[in-house]
This record gives structure tokens, C-alpha cells and sequence, in this order.
């Protein structure tokens, strides 16, 4: 069975959730298994996940789970696996994820492929890819233990529906007490993190100053995406550190990506280039980000942006 | 305070990245290492500012063959007391995992830090896997921590915001940009770690369960389609009709 661990966040799945659900159920056809779900905690309408290719969904509810600790997850999640039989967990390549990921390898003496972003094939083994080298290269694993724990890229596969919601059941399982005290979640409300953004409109060096970043800002509310910049304007503090995409801050792979007066070091490259299509704005014509674009501007971004701006804003209203 | 550092060795971010012709191996001609950025940046430097601060020793962990030891030399040369090299070629997080779990396990450290992540195969995975064999308490992505007694406080990097936690020590922290600020080795330091202990043990015997076997690179990306300032609504609809973005 492949099992898959449904990531809600205050009683919501998230896109990520109906994602690995499609990928555990093309997983399980693959090997001619089955697909389930493991719910953690509450969530609404748990059920719908059948809509995506679970056969069945399993939920813990229990005061532990309340608050993230890693051990007490990884506990719930062994138990589930131990209990329904499972052979292939997937979980999603997200903070929480990441986190629990190697735990659960270790546990279950489990090979582990952290960021997959492909369905794996298992006519010669079971082979699945993930993205290495921040982005330069693609590695095919091998693994051969009879237990294995992969984690899922966001926006590497899209949800598909494929049937109808099921009943949830109920597994009771016994788990320690949380060691690690959650004293705070802060969160930036209003628009969607960076790591799980579909749009991303992105701002470096070439800006001159944050004073003039109410463009960057005015394109993205546009076109409801959330904002990014480059290292040396995090670095500054022209924006927060939280916006930092690249080698050394976040990696994201949006559908879009809109890089404004940023160069394209490799480094930055390298947070960047899984992004499915690259609109780049510069006016410099040797610009190296100009190689990894899908549609360039070569123009002054005071210029360009806001008639981008506008452009967006006339097919909005067309739509 | 006793804390244990893993180290690991990298390609430089700008290296060129290429493989053998059969795909199979990494082809490491040419390609200059460094320490991995996070194992440097934040998880070494706030380790010593931790010993700084409250007293006690900074080991550095890393497990490889002897072409590692430039990169362990550096650590002690930021200021590390002393390192082991578990002396092996390993395949998998989980193999690297289990070595530094046997090592830790007898020495007790209050704290032992990674990096988020290493940036080339990027799996994040070691500090969770040590954590588990050594059945600790695993803060990942912090980008602050701090120790007064036995309890740590961090907070986490999570999507779209931070999370502060509260634990006992022991435990694994994995850490992320912001909980220190990078150091440069000086001349001291460089004459200093030459001295300094680097003890190589052997290996405990573990299965590799996953292991990459085949390499490619990207295709190649088309060219770019090139636009100017007035041309915004046909780059709008093939954004749309092309790109199928928006
Ligand atoms: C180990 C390491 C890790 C790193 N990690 C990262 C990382 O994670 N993320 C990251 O971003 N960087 C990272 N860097 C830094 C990286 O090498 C670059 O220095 C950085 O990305 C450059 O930022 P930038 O493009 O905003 O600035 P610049 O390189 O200064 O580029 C500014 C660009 O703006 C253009 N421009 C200027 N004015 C205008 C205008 N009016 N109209 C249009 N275009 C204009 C210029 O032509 C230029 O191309 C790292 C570096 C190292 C050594």
C-alpha cells in the first residue's frame, strides 16, 4: 500500500495535500498497489481526499498532534504504516515534511528519496528522480529496502480528481508526550508563502532602493503573486529575509517567475531555475538571466513595469 | 556545554556540474569543494558562540575519505577544538546518518547541529535521521537559537512565517540562514588547526538503501523570446495562450 501523509494547516488541507495524493495513487497504480491517506489531526472534510485517488482515508486524532514535534509524528506515522501494511509513505518536501522524512527512514530502516518530483517506475527496481545540485542536474535513485519514504516538490504534479470522497477511519495508536513546546506561530497572512506560490514576482539590486519597490508590489497584487527578491536586497535589509529565493534562501518552482533588475548569478539561478516559465526584465543585454529566461525585456524596469502592470491589468479585465 | 557539529563537503556553488559518459558517477574533474555554506555560515559559528558564551568544546563531524580533511581543517581553523572523520565513501543520508548517531552516542552531546540542507544533493535529511537514532527531540530550519541551562529556544523557518519552540537539551538543531553570521579563518586559526586533533575511526557496518544511479542534466532551454517596453500585451498573451501561465 502506498500511504500518503496529508498536510493540513489550522484544520485546512493544503494544495500540497490533493498533490501527493494524486502522486501516491499514479505511485500505486505503478505498482499495481493500493493508495490511502493518513489524515494527522483535524482537517475538514477529510473524506474528499478520495476525490484525488485515496481508496481510503485514515485519521489520528489525538492531543499530541496538536503542535508539531517531529517525534511524536514520526511515531503516529510508523504506527499507521505498521498497522495498515504499508510499503511506500509519501510525504510532502515541506518544512514539516523535510522533518519527518529521515526520521521515518531511520525508524523504519526505510531508503529515503527526499524531493522527488517524478511518479517512480518499478519494471527494474524501484526508481524514482529527484532535481540535485540546485537545480543543475536530475539523479534517478534506486531503492531497495521493503519500506521506503519519498517527499514530494510542490508543484511538480498537479491534483487530478479521479473518483469520489470515502469514509474516514479512525486508527488508534499510542504516542509519546511532545518534548518540543510550540510557544508562538507568526505568520505573514494576506498572500500565499513563497515555497507553495504559483506566481512569483521577484526584485534585486537593480531597484536602486526599497523605496521603489511599490511597482514590484503593485505588478504582483495584479496578478495575485507573492513577491521574492535577491540575496544582496535581503542582505541589506531592502526586504525581509523571508523574500530571499536561491542557493541560500528559499528554492521555489513556481509556474511563473518575473525577475526584475536581478542579474542571474548561479546562485541565485539555483533557487530559481525549476520555476516553469522565466520573464526576465533587465537592461543590460548581457545579463546571464537572460539565458535561463523563457521571455525577456531588455528595457529600464522603471519603464517596463508598470506598462507590465497595465498590460496584466487589461487582460484581467478582459477575462 | 558539549556540542558536535557535521560538516560536509560540497562543489563550490559555481562549479560546473557533469558526469561520467554512461551518466553513472558524478565527475568530479575540475570541481572545486568547499564546506557545505549552512554547516559553515550558521551551524559551526553559532556553536562556537554558544562555547563562547557558556563554556565547553566544539567538535566537528564529518563522514568521508581523506580528500574531506581540507574541508575539516577549516572548520578547526574557524575555531573548532577537534574532529573526527568517520573514514568511508558513502552513498546515502541514511549510511552518514547512522555513522554520526554511533559516534554521538557514546560522547553525549548536549547539542549536535547540520545544516538545513547541503546544496548539492539538497535532501535535508541527515539531522532528522540522527535525531531518530538517537531517539532526541529535532528543531529543523532554525534560524535563531539560543541556551539558558538546560533549555534551548529557536525559532523555526517555516512556510510563510516562524514558529518558536521551546525544548531540553539534549537535541538535533538543523540550521538555517539568520542564527549566525559567517567567520573567516585567520591566520591564527589556520596555524592553530594543524595542531588540533582530527581522529579517523572506522565505519559501523550499514546497508546502503537508496542510492542514485543515474545522472542527467536538464534539456536545454529554448531561446529567449526577446520583447521591448511597448510590447507588453503580446508578452501578456503568450503568457496565456503560449506559456499557459496565467
Ligand atoms: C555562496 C553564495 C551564495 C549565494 N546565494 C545567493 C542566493 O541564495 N540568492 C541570490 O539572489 N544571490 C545569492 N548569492 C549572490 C549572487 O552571487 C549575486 O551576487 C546576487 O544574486 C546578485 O543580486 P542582484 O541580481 O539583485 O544584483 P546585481 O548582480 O547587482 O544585478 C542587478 C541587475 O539589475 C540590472 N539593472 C540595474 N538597473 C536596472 C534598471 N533600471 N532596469 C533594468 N535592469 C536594471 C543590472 O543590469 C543587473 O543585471 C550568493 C553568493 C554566494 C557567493
Amino acid at each position: 500500500m502506498v500511504l500518503i501523509i496529508a498536510e493540513s494547516q489550522k484544520g485546512q488541507f493544503k494544495k500540497s495535500a490533493f498533490e501527493a495524493v494524486t502522486y501516491g495513487y499514479k505511485t500505486a497504480q505503478a505498482m499495481g498497489s493500493t493508495c490511502a491517506a493518513l489524515v494527522l489531526g483535524e482537517a475538514a472534510n477529510a473524506g474528499d481526499l478520495g476525490k484525488y485517488g485515496a481508496g481510503a482515508v485514515y485519521q489520528i486524532t489525538d492531543a499530541a498532534l496538536q503542535q508539531f514535534d517531529s517525534q511524536v509524528y514520526t511515531a503516529a506515522i510508523a504506527e499507521a504504516v505498521k498497522q495498515l501494511g504499508a510499503d511506500v509513505v509519501v510525504l510532502n518536501h515541506s518544512s514539516t515534511g523535510k522533518s519527518l522524512l529521515g526520521r521515518l527512514a531511520a525508524r523504519l530502516h526505510a531508503g529515503s528519496v527526499a524531493g522527488v518530483n517524478t511518479v517512480p517506475t518499478v519494471s527494474g527496481g524501484f526508481r524514482v528522480k529527484k532535481s540535485v545540485f540546485s537545480g543543475k542536474a536530475i539523479a534517478e535513485y534506486e531503492v531497495n529496502s521493503p519500506v521506503k519514504v519519498l517527499s514530494l516538490t510542490g508543484n511538480a504534479i498537479q491534483p487530478e480528481v479521479v473518483g469520489a470522497a470515502v469514509s474516514v477511519s479512525a486508527l488508534q495508536v499510542s504516542l509519546p508526550a511532545p518534548k518540543v513546546k510550540v510557544k508562538e506561530v507568526i505568520r505573514e497572512e494576506g498572500h500565499v508563502p513563497l515555497p507553495e506560490a504559483e506566481l512569483v514576482v521577484s526584485a534585486g539590486r537593480g531597484m536602486k532602493g526599497p523605496e521603489n519597490w511599490g511597482i514590484v508590489e503593485e505588478l504582483a497584487g495584479v496578478l495575485g503573486a507573492t513577491t521574492a527578491c535577491s540575496r544582496p536586497v535581503a542582505d541589506v535589509g531592502w526586504r525581509p529575509h523571508h523574500e530571499h529565493v536561491g542557493q541560500t534562501g528559499i528554492a521555489i518552482r513556481p509556474n511563473l517567475y518575473i525577475a526584475i533588475g536581478i542579474s542571474g548569478a548561479i546562485q541565485h539561478l539555483a533557487g530559481v531555475n525549476n520555476s516553469k516559465t522565466i520573464v526576465v526584465i533587465n537592461k543590460d543585454p548581457e545579463a546571464p538571466f537572460f539565458k535561463a529566461a523563457d521571455y525577456g525585456v531588455q528595457g529600464d524596469l522603471f519603464e517596463v513595469v508598470p506598462k507590465l502592470t497595465a498590460a496584466f491589468r487589461r487582460f484581467k479585465e478582459q477575462q | 556545554m558539549k556540542l558536535l557539529v557535521c560538516v560536509s563537503k560540497t562543489p563550490d556553488t559555481t562549479s560546473r556540474i557533469a558526469f561520467s559518459s554512461d551518466g553513472a558517477q558524478f565527475d568530479a574533474n575540475g570541481v572545486q569543494y568547499i564546506m557545505n555554506p549552512y554547516d559553515e555560515w550558521y551551524a559551526l559559528v553559532r556553536a562556537l558562540e554558544l562555547k563562547e558564551a557558556h563554556g565547553g568544546t566544539v567538535t566537528l563531524i564529518n563522514v568521508g575519505t581523506e580528500s574531506n580533511d581540507q574541508v575539516i581543517r577549516k572548520g578547526l581553523a574557524i575555531g573548532a577544538d577537534n574532529a573526527v572523520r568517520v573514514n568511508c565513501d558513502p552513498q546515502s543520508s541514511l549510511f552518514v546518518a547512522k555513522q554520526i548517531a554511533e559516534y554521538a552516542r557514546k560522547e553525549n552531546f548536549d547539542i549536535v547541529f547540520c545544516g538545513k540542507e547541503t546544496i548539492d544533493y539538497n535532501s535535508s535529511e541527515v539531522g532528522a535521521m540522527v535525531a531518530e537514532f538517537l531517539d532526541l527531540p529535532y528543531v529543523s530550519f532554525a534560524s535563531k537559537l539560543d541556551v539558558s541551562g538546560q533549555t534551548a529556544t529557536a525559532a523555526r523557518d517555516i512556510e510563510g512565517g516562524t514558529e518558536m519552540v521551546e525544548v531540553e537539551l539534549p537535541l538535533v538543531v538543523s540550521a538555517a540562514k539568520g542564527m549566525a553570521e559567517q567567520r573567516i579563518p585567520n591566520m591564527q586559526g589556520i596555524m592553530m588547526a594543524k595542531r588540533k586533533p582530527l581522529d579517523v575511526i572506522d565505519p559501523v557496518p550499514f546497508d546502503e538503501l537508496s542510492t542514485p544511479v543515474q545522472y542527467t542534466l536538464p534539456p536545454a532551454k529554448k531561446t529567449v523570446q526577446l520583447f521591448n517596453a511597448d510590447q507588453m500585451d503580446e508578452l501578456v498573451r503568450l503568457l496565456h495562450e503560449e506559456a499557459k501561465v496565467i
